[in-house]
């Protein structure tokens, strides 16, 4: 098995919060959205040498136009050199950049954000209560309506 | 990540993600997911494959219009890792006997390291405590760390030698890309590091010398990939 396959194994049924129900908002039509990306990764801006401390909830805010984001996840237990090679790879950037250009999508938001995930609270208190509320704010005063999340 | 999607839907703002491990994507009830088995750290599938990458947005963005929720949708190709296949980097020749080789084949990679960082366009991993003409002296921490098990002897704490250790492996990596034709498959140069080169078993050393001195497990745990550590 791919050493992957062993970490799926172990963290798939790690404890999540249970939620009665499933909130959902309705998209505009793709070529009318603004979107922005919410990565899990650990990222966070040039010059930023902080390393991610594992029971940090808080969340970065990416400036649209960077690429040089740095990969600051405390953990080591994945690839890292996919990043290395291509930021897109994990932060498509680029790619909505390109959809926005191509008429596909609306526009691209002009900031993004990331958290990190593997978070050692398994209650997620934090990112529910202060932090993701106050980063979808973020979000909304830049009229964003869709978000891309992706992890690492 | 589902926790975060959860929060936005609240918020008014539309949400797809993508997801690397299927059981916790189906466990957090968020509304719409495309499942990619791609190695962990590449959620896009393939780093500089533009199409492979729109190819993945284009399937995530398709759920949006989904309201039988929560959706989990598969990508039709599979990605495995190849940590049992690593990479075949050239490592350079000893070069001044005066240095611990370890320091001395860290110094030989140095022209690759830079390759990279070019390439890069000055964006790297490394720098976190210790910047690229630092890793010699950094190495010979965890040498000394691996021969005496004291964090203080080697001028470390719980946070630096997670950072240090992440400077290494990402000098070594950015080396390895710089090295490679093309991209490796993921994991490939971590296992070039970890197990063919003089550096990384160090590393590995060190932790091992931790554990077995009762040291926190978020010590050493985290100082190198857990399928890294046997």
């Amino acid at each position: 098995m791919a050493s992957d396959g062993s970490i799926r194994d172990r963290v798939g049924d790690i404890p999540t919060p249970e939620f009665a129900s499933i909130p959902l908002t309705e998209a505009p039509p793709l070529a009318e959205a603004r979107v922005a990306l919410v990565t899990t990764a650990g990222l966070r801006a040039a010059g930023d040498v902080r390393l991610w401390q594992p029971t940090d909830g808080s969340f970065t805010v990416l400036p649209g136009g960077a690429r040089d984001v740095q990969l600051s996840h405390f953990s080591p237990n994945f690839d890292r050199t996919g990043f290395a090679a291509d930021i897109n790879v994990v932060y498509p950037v680029d790619r909505l950049e390109e959809m926005a250009a191509a008429g596909e999508i609306g526009s691209v938001a002009n900031q993004h954000i990331s958290f990190m995930g593997a978070q050692f609270d398994a209650t997620f208190s934090t990112i529910l209560l202060d932090s993701g509320p106050a980063a979808a704010q973020v979000l909304l005063d830049d009229d964003v309506d869709v978000v891309l999340l992706t992890p690492i | 990540m589902g926790v975060l999607a959860r929060i936005l839907e609240e918020a008014g703002i539309a949400t797809v993600g993508l997801s690397l491990v299927r059981r916790q994507a189906e466990n957090i009830r968020a509304p719409r997911f495309l499942h990619g088995e791609f190695p962990l750290g590449r959620p896009l599938g393939k780093p500089g494959d533009v199409e492979f990458q729109l190819d993945v947005i284009r399937r995530a963005f398709s759920l949006l219009e989904r309201t039988d929720v929560p959706v989990i949708e598969d990508h039709p190709e599979i990605i495995d890792d190849e940590a049992d296949q690593a990479a075949t980097c050239t490592l350079p020749p000893r070069h001044d006997p005066a240095l611990h080789p370890a320091v001395d084949e860290a110094q030989g990679l140095r022209s690759a390291y830079n390759r990279q960082l070019e390439r890069s366009g000055g964006r790297t991993a490394v720098g976190r405590v210790a910047d690229p003409d630092q890793i010699g002296d950094v190495i010979l921490k965890f040498v000394t760390l691996a021969d005496t098990a004291s964090m203080e002897a080697a001028g470390f704490d719980s946070d630096t030698v997670r950072a240090a250790g992440q400077d290494i492996r990402a000098y070594y990596e950015e080396a390895g890309l710089a090295l490679s034709d093309h991209v490796p498959a993921a994991r490939q140069l971590e296992s070039w590091f970890y197990q063919q080169t003089q550096t990384g078993p160090i590393i590995r050393a060190a932790a091992l010398a931790l554990e077995a001195a009762g040291e926190d497990r978020n010590t050493w745990y985290y100082m190198l990939p857990g399928n890294q550590q046997g």
